[in-house]
């Protein structure tokens, strides 16, 4: 119940700030923000609770991204369907990746994710229609009623995908989804013996994990109006993801929320202040730093100190 | 189909591309194949060699001379970052899989955005005698610098299989990827091992990347393209095996020079081939061709 007053205050409080704001700029930056959220929550279902190394982030944020621009050039689509299509087309790249890679594990699986992306890509660049390498240009359409500015429209439309983000991770980390994959995280072979479905668990955990960072992805070509594959399927999306769920602690769903708020946060104001290529090495600084010194990550400071008092 | 003198052009120039391929995948066939450390910040640390190598040529040294001469000071830094992966990581135990993936991974962010610091993002080359020439052979012209790169892939592999079979630090450099445990009870230190074969890897990295400079120009973020194709290798090889990096270099080569060539698919297919032929292996063979 706490959850959803938290959840409505969040909401109510993105849609003041929308109302108020005059600065185009805190959206442009809070978009980014909120996304990162989205995609550090989404890395974590199956990086954190399953113990699945992820490095795919950008395959499935690319296609659904991809998913998004397509449709509007076909049949210039409202954002949400886009959203919803992103969600169902990258949940299936994650069912498709989870079916190939079933045998993987570790780094091998990490390695897979890694071909993922480059052979979506690959295909991205030789689709003509999409684009090809140079990219395709996109006209926003008019925000809808009552917003003011597409902009603002985004933001708001990110901070509710927060939220259902949020609230998906958490019902699977509560519910025995979330036992079944920590069970199998700890050992695979004994969560099998034991009755744990874990090649359902682990399917279903790349589809929702995919489907989610497909829809983190979908709003990003109107976000720009552009898309192209280079930085569409840059690998940097894989850091950020991986870095605020490892950052933030991976053994609740708040830690990917705090650790990818902390660092994009971090990242904007280095971007601005100082330069493109520090945020960058702040991201690999905090993220070597942390999962050497700080395991457990910000919610490991957390429960370590409420457990001193 | 291809016309055949396309083709056996294709196949010689992948075989020389598949030996550059072998020569920098021979480090990470080390520290990930035979020691078992994810190690996904084996291509930045070949990136750094060759740009050490590039600092090195300007005050006039020749880039193989360069390149050797960079093994002692990488042995040196990967033992010490063996070290630190083995403090922090294997010596707790359990859980290391995830954050010691995460923790190359930042590593490899940190020498990536280093270099960019340091020289921008300009691509950077080497000069030498054999860079640029080329010898004929009939309507063939080869690169003599692929020559070069193919004859230093060659004895690197031919040391390092005698070093692995011949000496004793060698053997026990297998001993300890075969049978941990029972090294410790024979009274060896297995993290020693570990930590001067994990040199080994990286002093061999550094000479691999001179061997990138050398082939083309080089950028910061060019580690990103080798991560496939290294690993791809040293999967394919089956772990640890230098003569099956060899053998994997040779097929990965040979057919990215063929997609490279064909009319119908050409550079833009390239770099997934290397990422298709990896998926390939660990769905169908996962132990490699020369799998232990």
């Amino acid at each position: 119940m706490r959850f959803w007053i938290g959840a409505a205050v969040w909401i109510a409080l993105a849609a003041g700030v929308a109302v108020f704001a005059k600065n185009e700029y805190v959206f442009f930056a809070t978009y980014t923000v909120l996304m990162f959220v989205v995609l550090a929550t989404a890395w974590n279902i199956l990086g954190g609770y399953a113990g699945y190394v992820n490095f795919g982030t950008p395959a499935f944020f690319g296609l659904g991204a991809y998913t998004g621009a397509v449709l509007y050039k076909a049949f210039a689509l409202p954002l949400g369907l886009q959203i919803v299509a992103a969600f169902v087309m990258s949940g299936l790249l994650g069912l498709f990746a989870g079916i190939l890679t079933l045998r993987l594990r570790g780094i091998f699986f990490a390695i897979a994710t890694i071909a993922l992306v480059v052979i979506m890509e690959t295909l991205f660049i030789n689709w003509r229609y999409a684009g090809g390498a140079t990219g395709l240009q996109l006209l926003r359409p008019a925000p809808l009623w009552p917003f003011q500015s597409y902009i603002t429209m985004l933001f708001m439309v990110m901070a509710l995908m927060v939220v259902g983000a949020v609230a998906i991770a958490r019902y699977i980390e509560r519910s025995w989804i979330g036992r079944g994959l920590r069970a199998l995280r700890d050992s695979e072979d004994a969560a099998e013996c034991s009755g744990v479905p874990t090649l359902r668990l682990k399917l279903f955990a790349c589809a929702v994990s995919g489907g989610l960072m497909g829809a983190a992805g979908a709003p990003m070509p109107m976000y720009l109006s552009f898309i192209e594959p280079a930085s569409t399927f840059n690998l940097n999306y894989a850091v950020g993801a991986l870095a605020g769920a490892m950052i933030g602690g991976t053994s609740h769903w708040i830690g990917p929320v705090l650790g990818a708020v902390l660092l994009s946060s971090v990242q904007q104001v280095v971007t601005v202040t100082i330069s493109n290529e520090i945020n960058v090495l702040v991201v690999g600084v905090l993220l070597v730093v942390f999962v050497v010194a700080a395991p457990d990550g910000i919610i490991g400071f957390f429960r370590k100190w409420l457990s001193s008092k | 189909m291809l016309p055949l003198d396309l083709l056996f052009e294709a196949v010689l120039f992948g075989i020389l591309l598949g030996c550059f391929y072998a020569a920098v995948s021979m480090g990470l066939s080390v520290s990930f194949g035979l020691l078992d450390v994810p190690h996904v910040a084996h291509p930045a640390v070949m990136v750094l060699g060759s740009y050490c190598t590039y600092l090195l040529t300007t005050v006039g040294l020749d880039p193989i001379v360069a390149g050797v001469l960079l093994m002692p000071p990488f042995f040196v830094l990967g033992m010490g970052a063996y070290r630190l992966y083995y403090e922090a990581f294997e010596k707790r135990g359990t859980e290391a899989g995830v954050r010691g993936i995460a923790f190359f991974f930042g590593v490899a962010l940190i020498i990536e955005v280093g270099l960019i610091v340091a020289f921008g993002v300009d691509q950077r080359m080497v000069e030498a005698s054999y860079i640029g020439s080329s010898l004929r052979f009939g309507d063939v012209r080869i690169p003599q610098r692929t020559l070069v790169v193919f004859a230093v892939a060659v004895a690197m592999t031919v040391v390092l299989t005698l070093y692995f079979s011949k000496t004793f630090t060698g053997r026990a450099i297998k001993a300890v990827a075969q049978d941990e445990p029972a090294l410790r009870l024979m009274g060896a230190n297995p993290v020693r091992i570990k930590q001067w074969a994990f040199g080994i890897a990286t002093a061999v990295a550094a000479l691999g990347g001179a061997m990138l400079i050398i082939i083309g120009p080089v950028e910061p973020n060019m580690d990103r393209l080798y991560i496939g194709r290294t690993f791809a290798v040293v999967v394919l090889a089956g772990l640890g095996s230098m003569t099956g990096t060899i053998a994997a270099g040779l097929v990965l080569g040979i057919s990215e020079s063929i997609v490279l060539i064909h009319p119908g698919l050409g550079a833009s297919w390239a770099p997934a081939v290397s990422f298709a032929l990896l998926l390939l292996v660990l769905g169908v063979r996962p132990q490699g061709l020369f799998g232990r």
